[in-house]
């Protein structure tokens, strides 16, 4: 039987709501699932951790130096306690998982799968390749251990009704010194989280300007809804880089996407495949998002957006 | 100050991507090739730090077959000094990528190591961290801006949250994303002046690698189509529409 380890994402004393998906993920293989947690203060996320549906046990690794997520540290202590009968590593697939998973798979010697988005069996999976233009079904040796990143977008977070058992671990690796923190820019808004927001409007190039990304800010505002944007838009410096959506950027699946001024680039697409419902409002009848949209309005957004704005 | 910058040979980005229908893998033949666009950000910086005074040489190297040739070829167009070419057929994962490539940085006892954040054909995002993990070195992932200071480096990477900065001893592995720069145009002196450069060719034999068991590809789909949808002429409309899914 499996038994799977999930590294956990937190700041903050909040847990990352992408840690319910990978456990959705993990039942999809099936065992027994365990939650490790790094920080140097952890009696709140490890709650919230325990309360996951399916999970058997939290364990805690306090330690000054696992204040902040930096590979180079937490990587041999994952090996550490991985190589105690685990037969699959799991980590979320955002930034987080993407540098650290890989490391963990070089030391354990093991070839890695990244962005599960479909469980097969305990051996197999499928993951997107090429901007998510083609899907592949991989077979993934069994020893001495699969280490694999979950595409987030492709599961439904479990619920929080569970109460594992929280356990405090100390894990005898010797860590670099090789790799300081310096400090986190952080993007703050009072907005849905992108990732996990239901409704999401982006904004492209068209927008022209951050004062006019503004249209885009007051419709989210009254959907309710997360901002994301076009790496055109990002580029051009309109807004930060952490709300691109794409392939290269945030990977999303919110139930509405409202494109506005995003002319539907194959990288652009890869981060929307999964959502629900998308609208696409684009002055250009020949633009590729009108090939995906659900419902398409060909006009200018800067007439469009404020109207649709007061109108909802 | 010695580089090393790796580059992949890759379907180009603008390519549409087929399927074949007996689910045997995508069509690559007869399509464009390029180099992988974030490899080319990564040759791109390791130039600005030779302009800058910081880097001595830089050393461009590919893992791939005969064709990958082209790709170093556009590297030393780029002004890498000198490349490797590690000559080795068919799909090459990533671990197995590494383990040349970390072999090849200390062979040539590289302080720094610059990699694409991602290749755009199997979107694995592992080679880097893999590299560093093997050479037991700092790693800097999606990095948007570097700068070095004697043995150290200051990377700032785009993560999920924001702009966190590592400030880091080397050698070291970075990688790099799409904001660190823009890969400057190549002019035909710099082409014709790449044909002359000097390319190393060795092999997993010689770096002593033996690609083991990795993950195998039992079957290859397109993604799920999505059905086109309804154009609608007013804001009105649509409204009525958003309503009527109970989406708004
Ligand atoms: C390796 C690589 C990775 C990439 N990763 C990503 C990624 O993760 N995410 C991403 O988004 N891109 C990514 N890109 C970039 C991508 O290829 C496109 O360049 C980008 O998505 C284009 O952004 P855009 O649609 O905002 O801009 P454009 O392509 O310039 O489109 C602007 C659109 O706005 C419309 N428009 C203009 N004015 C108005 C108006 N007044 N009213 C209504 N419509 C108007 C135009 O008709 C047009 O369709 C990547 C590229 C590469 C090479």
């Amino acid at each position: 039987m499996s038994k799977i380890l999930i590294v956990g994402e937190h700041a903050e004393g909040k847990l990352n709501a992408g840690v319910g998906k990978v456990v959705a993920a993990a039942q999809g293989i099936g065992g027994d699932i365990d939650i490790v947690l790094f920080g140097d203060s952890l009696g709140e996320v490890a709650s919230q951790a325990a309360a996951l549906d399916g999970v058997a046990k939290v364990c805690t690794v306090e330690r000054a130096e696992n204040a902040k997520p930096m590979a180079a540290i937490l990587a041999p202590q994952i090996v550490e306690i991985a190589k105690a009968g685990y037969s699959h590593v799991l980590f979320p697939g955002g930034t987080f998982g993407k540098d650290l998973a890989p490391r963990v798979s070089a030391l354990l010697d093991v070839q890695q799968v990244s962005d599960i988005m479909a469980v097969h069996s305990a051996s197999s999976f499928d993951r997107p390749t090429y901007a998510g233009n083609a899907i592949v079904t991989v077979e993934v040796p069994a020893e001495p251990m699969i280490v694999a990143t979950v595409r987030l977008a492709s599961f439904t977070a479990v619920g929080t009704g569970g109460a594992a058992a929280v356990e405090a671990k100390s894990v005898d690796a010797s860590l670099p010194s090789h790799t300081r923190y310096v400090g986190l820019e952080a993007q703050r808004s009072d907005r849905p989280d992108l990732q996990s927001a239901p409704k999401v409007v982006s904004g492209g190039r068209a927008l022209g300007s951050s004062e006019n990304f503004e249209i885009i800010f007051k419709l989210a505002d009254k959907m309710g809804a997360g901002v994301g944007a076009s790496r055109a838009a990002v580029d051009s410096g309109y807004v930060p880089n952490d709300m691109q959506v794409g392939q290269t950027g945030k990977i999303i699946a919110p139930s509405l996407y409202v494109a506005c001024g995003i002319s539907g680039a194959i990288q652009h697409l890869a981060g929307i495949k999964d959502a629900g419902t998308i609208v696409a409002i684009n002055k250009d009848e020949d633009a590729p998002i009108f090939e995906v949209a659900d419902f398409g309005l060909v006009g200018d957004l800067f007439q469009i957006v404020p109207e649709l704005t007061e109108k909802l | 100050m010695k580089v090393l910058v790796s580059v992949k040979r890759v379907v180009d980005y603008n390519v549409r991507i087929q399927v074949k229908s007996d689910g045997s893998g995508v069509v690559t033949d007869g399509v464009k090739h390029s180099m992988n666009p974030f490899d080319e950000i990564a040759m791109e910086e390791a130039v600005r730090l030779r302009e800058k005074g910081v880097v001595t040489e830089i050393v461009a190297v590919t893992i791939g077959g005969q064709k990958s040739e082209e790709t170093l070829r556009t590297a030393l167009a780029f002004g890498a000094d000198r490349a490797v070419h590690v000559k080795e057929e068919g799909d090459i994962q990533p671990l197995t990528a590494a383990k040349a490539l970390a072999a090849v940085f200390k062979k040539e006892e590289g302080k720094l190591f610059l990699l694409g954040k991602q290749a755009i054909d199997d979107d694995a995002s592992q080679t880097g961290q893999m590299v560093a993990a093997l050479l037991d070195c700092p790693q800097a992932t999606f990095a948007s801006k570097v700068e070095v200071e004697g043995e150290t480096a200051k990377v700032t990477r785009e993560i999920d949250s924001g702009l966190e900065t590592l400030d880091i001893d080397l050698p070291a592995v970075v990688t790099v994303d799409l904001r660190l720069n823009e890969p400057r145009y190549l002019k035909l002196p710099d082409i014709m002046k790449a044909k002359k450069k000097p390319i190393d060719a060795m092999s997993f034999a010689d770096l002593g690698i033996t690609p083991g068991a990795g993950l195998k590809v039992t079957k290859t789909s397109p993604p799920p189509s999505r059905s086109k949808g309804v154009m609608v002429k007013t804001v009105d409309e649509l409204v009525e529409a958003l309503k009527s899914k109970g989406l708004v």
